[in-house]
Parts: structure tokens; C-alpha cells; sequence
């Protein structure tokens, strides 16, 4: 009586431990399923409208089909080109402050807020920049869009430097040091060399974060369907074309916008295989 | 990571004495030094002048309708009249959909990769989930225009009107643009970044935690339960917190489901609208100098909750870790 209860507790144990196994993987499927899920619609819709004249020609105008999105994609490296002016040195140097000089309590504070930072939407720096640089120089301009990117890279670098730069070995600064080399050419020649690997990782994942950004564009860089002449005038983007055509309502302007999306989601994933490919070499070695 | 270790000296070559004496380039160390600080308080520049940039832009709003602008739900720019109640009200509901949908899946997602998961299949699932997170907005949401709506539109929203329409919740004509679909699509946004949160969360669990409770004998299961889930409670609940800072502020894929229409309904069928959509369709609509500062206000509005949440998050994930940056991990 006794033993068969017990066995009885025992199976029903064993059973839920199956049950809970079962339900978490389920949820782990349900959770990848998306992204399975947007990858074959982008395949389905979009590969077979992305050729060589997406990739060669601007827009046509309303109404006409055909047409590419040459003056999207130079767009948005131009925008990325921008942003990084902004972002890389301040993130990089900022990230150096926090691993190599601030005290434990400053660096608290300003890990802290780098973090905060990271949670702010999007949407909120187009505004805060729209009221900076359009409304003071009164005109949208590739200048606000890549500002724009650029504030958000901002923490996303700066946490990431200062993590790799945190995992160089003290005996490579000691070394130095005791050369007689200044703190500062230390930092510049050995660490950050040593780092330098894993701080381009953090350079590219912010690139390929912001490479999708959309909301801080809409009012800053505001979007072209012509070449941008002069980075003081509006500029196209490819995550606002996408944007643009995917809320119109024609049919071939949908179809664009898949191309579109197909090429941009195509070109994020890259950067992030680079990026696998770069930290599984530096596990490999000590930094 | 104080390195204070006077430079080593071969004690008989004079020149290298006389460059101990007088440390290189001191000028060099200093300048470096205030060079990263600088570049380092950006970050704090940056959350004073969002503030302030905000708040300037929006003084004329806030002076014309005060506290009203908040409780008032009348949005007519025709008009004049500003109050932004159906965007608060449309971002609440929207997240709080995203996390009844997003916060199980993933904390379920993250107990089986860190617990349960059989070890070969670990890395590549935290690989797909880390791409599921960079997948840019406006794609989902192009996806969810495209796909998702009309797949809802057919399937699962007649079933829920059939089974749930006696509740105000699911009643009324199903269009797709909806408030569900628009909560729909912030749990994807979302589900990545609750994931490796608390998957960095739970395996910050000290592993003599989970040899404890083997000792006595549990399951995998029992030894998940006791001794990882409920160590890991308030970590696990930052994470919750951090995916709600995320959900409120989402802005593309919400903007192209929602429908953006400024209403305040039961049911989920219909139409609403968010802070973060409002500012992004609206904003270069904006003509008139008072409709802009509304839109400014509206960014305050958003800007002070997200960063109010994330505090919260941060200060619970803070006590969890120490700062091996989970929040990176999706970013």
C-alpha cells in the first residue's frame, strides 16, 4: 500500500518533469517560429523582385512600374557613415573611461545610464533632434538623420568597448607600464590594439541595429525619392522606403517594399555572421 | 582596475633613471584622461538635453492644457484641442497584450535553454533568437501587414469572437488592424530581449543551488522550481519590467497593425493608437505650432515612462548580476 503510493508519487513526478520539458519547448519553437516565419515571406515575396534594377535604378514615379532603390541603399550607408563620426568616438573613448580610469561609483552611474539610454524609444531622438538641428536649421537634412543614429550607437558602443577592453589581462598594461610607456599610449597601443577585434564587434553590431532604425528618420532625414545632393537636404533610407511603399497602396510598390526588406535583412544577418565569426576567433585566443 | 605600478628601472643605465624621475608626458596621460571622461558624460548630456529638448518644445502645450492633457481624451487638431488619453490608454493595453503573450513564452524559452535543453541544441537556438532580435521593426511590421493581419482576420479572430465574443473584449466587426494584432506584433518585438535576459538571469543561479536540491533527490523539473525559479524571481521579474520599457516605446511595426485610430474601446477588435505610433504619423502633418508642442508633449510623456521603467529594471537586474550586461546580449 505504502510502496505502490510511493511509486505512484514517483511516476507522477517523472511525469511532470517530462510535461515541463515538453511545455518549455514548445515555447522555445513558439518563439523562433516568427523569425521562420518572416524569413520565408520575405523569400516568397521579395526574391523575386530584387535584381539588378532594384540595385541600379531610382523610383519611377507613381503609377509606373519598375524602378529600384539605388538611391536608398547609398542613402542609408551614408546615414551610417554619419552616425558613426558621432558614435564611434564618443562610445569608444567613453567605453576606455569606464574600463581604464573612472572609480567604482562613477562608473556605476554612468553604466547605468548608458543602460537606461539603450531602453529609450526609438521615435524619442527624431523628435529630441528634430527640435535640435531641423527646426533650428530649417530643413530636414541627412546631417539630423545621421545625428540621429549616431546618439543611439552612442551606449550601445560605449557598454560594448568597455566590456572587451575590461578583458584584456593586467599583465599586458603592467608590461607596458613598466617599459616606462605613458598610461595614455598604453591604453592607445596595447589595450585598445588588443581589444581592438572585439571593439569593431561592438562597432558593427550598433551599425546593424541602427541600419534597420526607421522612427528616427521619418522627421530628420525625412526620405528623397531622388539622389541627395547635399547632405544639408533630405536623404533616402532604405528602412524608410520600406516604410514608405509598405503602407501605400499599390501593388507594385509592395512588391518593392519586400525587395527592399529582403536586401536590408539580408545585409543585417551578414553583419551578424561577420560578427559570429570575429568572437568565436577571439574565444579561441585570450582576448 | 587601478594599475599603480611605478615604471620598472634598470638601475644603471642613468637615462632610463632620469625618465623615472620625471614621468613622460604627464601632460599626454592628463589630456587622454579628460578626453574619455568627456566622451564618457555624454551619455549623461544626453539624457539632460532629451529633458530639456522635450520639455522646451512642449512648454506652450503644457502651459495651454495643464494636468488635462493626460485625462482629457479629445484629439482634433482641427480644433485646437489636445488630449492625449486614447494614446496612453492604447499604449497600455497594447504592452500589457505583448506581455500576457510574451512574458510566459519566454521565460519558458529561457528555463529550457538554460535547464532543460539538451546541450547540442542550446547555441543554435540562442543564435536563432538573437536573430529573431535584430530583425529591424518596420520588416515585422511590413510582415504583419502583408501576413499576419490577414491570417488573424481569418482564423483566430472569428474563433476568439465565436468563443469569447458574450465578453466586451472580443466583440464587434473584426477588420484585422487591431489592438490585438497590434499587441500581437509588440510580444514579437519583444520576446527576444525578455528571452536572453532571463537566460543570462538563470544562469547567474549559483550551480550549488541546483546540486542542493539534486542531493535531496528532485527532478530536472523540481530542481528548475525550487531552486533556480524561485532564486531568480526578481531577476526574472526585471527582465519582465525591461520587455515593458521595450513594448511601450515600440514604434514602426505597432504604427502598420494598430490601425491609429485615437479611441478608447473594450473591445480588442478595434482600432487604437500609441504614444510612439501618434509622433510617427503625425508629426509632419503637424501645422500648426500648437499641434507640434502636443506632439513634443507626447514625447515627453513617453520619454519620462521609458525611463522611469527602465530605472526600475535596471535597479531589480542590477541586484541580480553584476553587470555582465545582460541587457546587451540583444542589442
Amino acid at each position: 500500500m505504502m510502496n505502490s503510493s510511493r511509486a505512484d508519487n514517483h511516476h507522477w513526478r517523472k511525469v511532470k518533469n517530462v510535461l515541463a520539458s515538453t511545455t518549455t519547448f514548445v515555447s522555445a519553437l513558439l518563439v523562433i517560429a516568427p523569425l521562420a516565419l518572416v524569413f520565408f515571406h520575405l523569400l516568397v515575396n521579395g526574391a523575386s523582385s530584387v535584381n539588378w534594377a532594384f540595385f541600379t535604378h531610382l523610383p519611377k514615379p507613381v503609377g509606373e512600374a519598375g524602378g529600384g532603390m539605388v538611391n536608398a541603399i547609398v542613402g542609408s550607408l551614408e546615414l551610417l557613415a554619419l552616425a558613426s563620426i558621432i558614435g564611434i568616438p564618443i562610445g569608444v573613448l567613453g567605453g576606455v573611461y569606464l574600463a581604464e580610469y573612472g572609480p567604482a561609483r562613477v562608473n556605476w552611474v554612468l553604466r547605468f545610464v548608458a543602460d537606461v539610454l539603450n531602453g529609450v524609444p526609438s521615435i524619442t531622438w527624431g523628435v529630441v533632434v528634430y527640435g535640435l538641428v531641423v527646426l533650428r536649421f530649417k530643413g530636414f537634412s541627412a546631417y539630423a538623420g545621421g545625428l540621429a543614429l549616431g546618439l543611439i550607437m552612442i551606449p550601445l558602443i560605449l557598454r560594448t568597448t568597455e566590456e572587451v577592453i575590461l578583458l584584456v589581462p593586467n599583465g599586458y598594461r603592467e608590461a607596458a607600464l613598466a617599459l616606462g610607456v605613458a598610461r595614455w599610449k598604453t591604453i592607445v597601443h596595447i589595450v585598445m590594439k588588443t581589444a581592438s577585434k572585439g571593439i569593431i564587434t561592438g562597432i558593427l553590431l550598433a551599425l546593424a541595429r541602427v541600419g534597420g532604425e526607421t522612427a528616427p528618420l521619418l522627421f530628420t532625414a525625412f526620405g528623397n525619392r531622388f539622389w541627395n545632393h547635399s547632405l544639408s537636404q533630405p536623404i533616402a533610407a532604405l528602412p524608410l522606403q520600406i516604410f514608405t511603399y509598405a503602407i501605400s497602396p499599390y501593388d507594385d510598390w509592395h512588391r518593392q517594399a519586400w525587395a527592399g526588406a529582403l536586401v536590408l535583412v539580408t545585409g543585417i544577418f551578414c553583419v551578424n555572421v561577420i560578427v559570429r565569426i570575429l568572437t568565436r576567433q577571439r574565444t579561441a585566443s585570450v582576448v | 582596475m587601478e594599475i599603480a605600478i611605478p615604471p620598472a628601472v634598470a638601475p644603471d643605465d642613468p637615462r632610463s633613471v632620469a625618465r623615472a624621475m620625471a614621468p613622460p608626458s604627464r601632460f599626454g596621460d592628463k589630456a587622454f584622461e579628460w578626453l574619455t571622461l568627456t566622451m564618457a558624460m555624454a551619455v549623461v548630456v544626453l539624457v539632460i538635453l532629451t529633458g530639456w529638448q522635450l520639455w522646451l518644445g512642449s512648454s506652450l502645450a503644457i502651459q495651454k492644457f495643464g494636468f488635462h492633457f493626460l485625462t482629457t481624451s479629445t484629439w482634433d487638431p482641427v480644433a485646437e484641442q489636445f488630449g492625449a488619453l486614447p494614446f496612453i490608454y492604447g499604449t497600455l493595453v497594447s504592452s500589457l497584450i505583448a506581455l500576457v503573450i510574451a512574458v510566459p513564452l519566454s521565460i519558458a524559452t529561457a528555463v529550457y535553454l538554460t535547464e532543460l535543453a539538451p546541450l547540442w541544441i542550446r547555441q543554435p537556438l540562442v543564435s536563432l533568437i538573437e536573430m529573431l532580435a535584430a530583425i529591424p521593426s518596420v520588416i515585422l511590421g511590413l510582415w504583419g501587414i502583408f501576413v499576419m493581419i490577414p491570417w488573424l482576420r481569418d482564423y483566430p479572430f472569428p474563433w476568439l469572437k465565436r468563443v469569447f465574443g458574450w465578453t466586451p473584449f472580443f466583440s464587434g466587426p473584426i477588420y484585422g488592424t487591431s489592438m490585438l494584432a497590434g499587441g500581437i506584433i509588440i510580444a514579437i518585438m519583444i520576446l527576444p530581449i525578455i528571452t536572453s535576459v532571463s537566460r543570462e538571469i538563470l544562469r547567474s543561479v549559483p550551480d550549488l543551488q541546483r546540486e542542493a536540491a539534486y542531493a535531496l533527490g528532485a527532478t530536472r523539473w523540481e530542481v528548475t522550481r525550487i531552486a533556480v525559479l524561485s532564486y531568480a524571481r526578481k531577476g526574472l521579474f526585471g527582465a519582465v519590467i525591461l520587455g515593458l520599457g521595450r513594448a511601450l516605446g515600440e514604434t514602426m511595426a505597432v504604427t502598420m497593425v494598430i490601425g491609429n485610430t485615437p479611441q478608447i474601446a473594450a473591445s480588442l477588435f478595434k482600432s487604437g493608437y500609441t504614444l510612439a505610433s501618434v509622433i510617427a504619423n503625425e508629426f509632419t502633418e503637424a501645422t500648426t505650432d500648437i499641434y507640434l508642442e502636443a506632439l513634443f508633449e507626447i514625447g515627453l510623456v513617453l520619454f519620462g515612462v521609458t525611463i522611469l521603467v527602465n530605472l526600475i529594471a535596471q535597479l531589480l537586474l542590477k541586484t541580480m548580476t553584476t553587470t555582465t550586461s545582460a541587457t546587451r546580449a540583444v542589442q
